[in-house]
């Protein structure tokens, strides 16, 4: 089971960070967002080609109101 | 480039202060660089150069419409963002209204309590925000928010090593702040009580300090409660100051914004003018010379 911000998602393992960015709505291009899989950063370039694995933890990230 | 002394008001060790004529002392004769200190009185960080010494928190805005007319009464050019899951339904609209108001983004590493975590987060800071500088926090205590100074200094390690503007929340501890910046720190960013805490500058004294121990621009980074707190704040020789919840939790965040922006700018021209020393008795401002005596 793939997480996605901390809860159980029914993303399949395979499907690339852009495939589940595409579900959130979120373009390649979309800014203000940051992408980790199990506590490393995948670079935006790397979004397209980035596969996931079965028990992979995933943070998308955004901007918000802080410090 | 720390041009004078710590200046908490109190009597500075040398050359500083010298009783002149009362009421005309020159820049000169208070020891003090000749320097007039009006608009275009830059602060540079990292070699960018920023206008306005306020830089301003977006967290604890009641709206971001408010949070918009905040950072255009502000003058602010810089603003801290933070970096949090993102959810569906509320997404887009800071960096909507941020690219708008042009201002820049400063990312910060805000609910980080560990080295490993705040370097990760920089990193994620980095892709979202296509920006090298991080405001730095390494939070060591939940109740205080005070930062963790062993992981602190080992984040910011990291960071400049890869590349990043590190602007690090410290303690208002000279120590650190200097080994903040022998690291490669380009800011050293004392607190001056407890963030949201609104107390003020508890420990002017340490913030001379630090003044003198380091030679990267000073910013002040918490316990702004108002207006006077930013001013104290230009007037014991901070290079800036970072307001949030003083502005944004105000019971009229952009009258806030605009008490604090002419703080900020009062402090610093008082600053450079180099105050009066203190004293514990009077000095008299009217020349005594050709009193009449009425016998």
């Amino acid at each position: 089971m793939i997480r996605l911000n901390g809860a159980d998602s029914d993303v399949a393992a395979g499907e690339t960070v852009a495939e589940l960015l595409a579900r959130m709505d979120l373009s390649p291009q979309a800014r203000g967002v940051a992408v980790a899989v199990d506590g490393e950063v995948v670079p935006r370039a790397r979004w397209g080609s980035f596969t996931l694995a079965e028990d992979a933890r995933v943070e998308v990230l955004t901007a918000m109101q802080g410090g | 480039m720390s041009e004078t002394i710590g200046d908490t008001g109190a009597v500075r060790p040398a050359g500083a202060g010298a009783s002149s004529s009362a009421g005309t002392g020159s820049a000169r004769a208070n020891g003090l660089p000749a320097r007039a200190r009006p608009a275009g009185d830059d602060l540079v960080i990292a070699g960018r150069m920023l206008h306005s010494r306020l830089l301003l928190g977006t967290g604890g805005f009641p709206s971001l419409a408010i949070l918009a007319e905040a950072i255009a009464a502000s003058g602010s050019e810089l603003v801290t963002v933070a970096l949090r899951r993102l959810d569906p339904a509320t997404r887009g609209s800071l960096i909507d209204v941020l690219d708008e108001a042009g201002v820049g983004i400063l990312p910060n590493t805000a609910g980080c309590f560990t080295a490993r975590d705040a370097v990760i987060t920089a990193r994620l800071a980095r892709e979202a925000f296509e920006t090298d500088w991080i405001k730095l926090e390494v939070i060591g205590d939940e109740d205080t928010l005070m930062p963790d100074a062993p992981e602190l200094l080992r984040a910011a390690e990291e960071l400049v090593d890869d590349g990043f503007v590190v602007l690090p929340y410290t303690n208002d501890d000279p120590v650190l702040a200097r080994r903040l910046a022998d690291v490669g720190c380009a800011a050293v960013m004392p607190l001056g009580s407890p963030i949201g805490s609104g107390m003020g500058i508890r420990n002017p004294y340490n913030l001379a300090l630090i003044r003198d121990a380091v030679e990267v621009p000073l910013v002040l980074d918490a316990g702004i409660g108002t207006a006077s707190d930013a001013a104290l704040a230009m007037e014991l020789g901070c290079d800036a100051v970072l307001a949030a919840s003083a502005i944004s939790r105000a019971e009229d965040p952009v009258r806030m914004a605009r008490a604090i922006r002419a703080a900020v700018e009062a402090g610093r021209l008082a600053r450079g003018a180099g105050r009066i020393p203190r004293r514990t008795y009077a000095t008299p401002s009217t020349p005594e010379q050709g009193l009449p005596d009425f016998g």
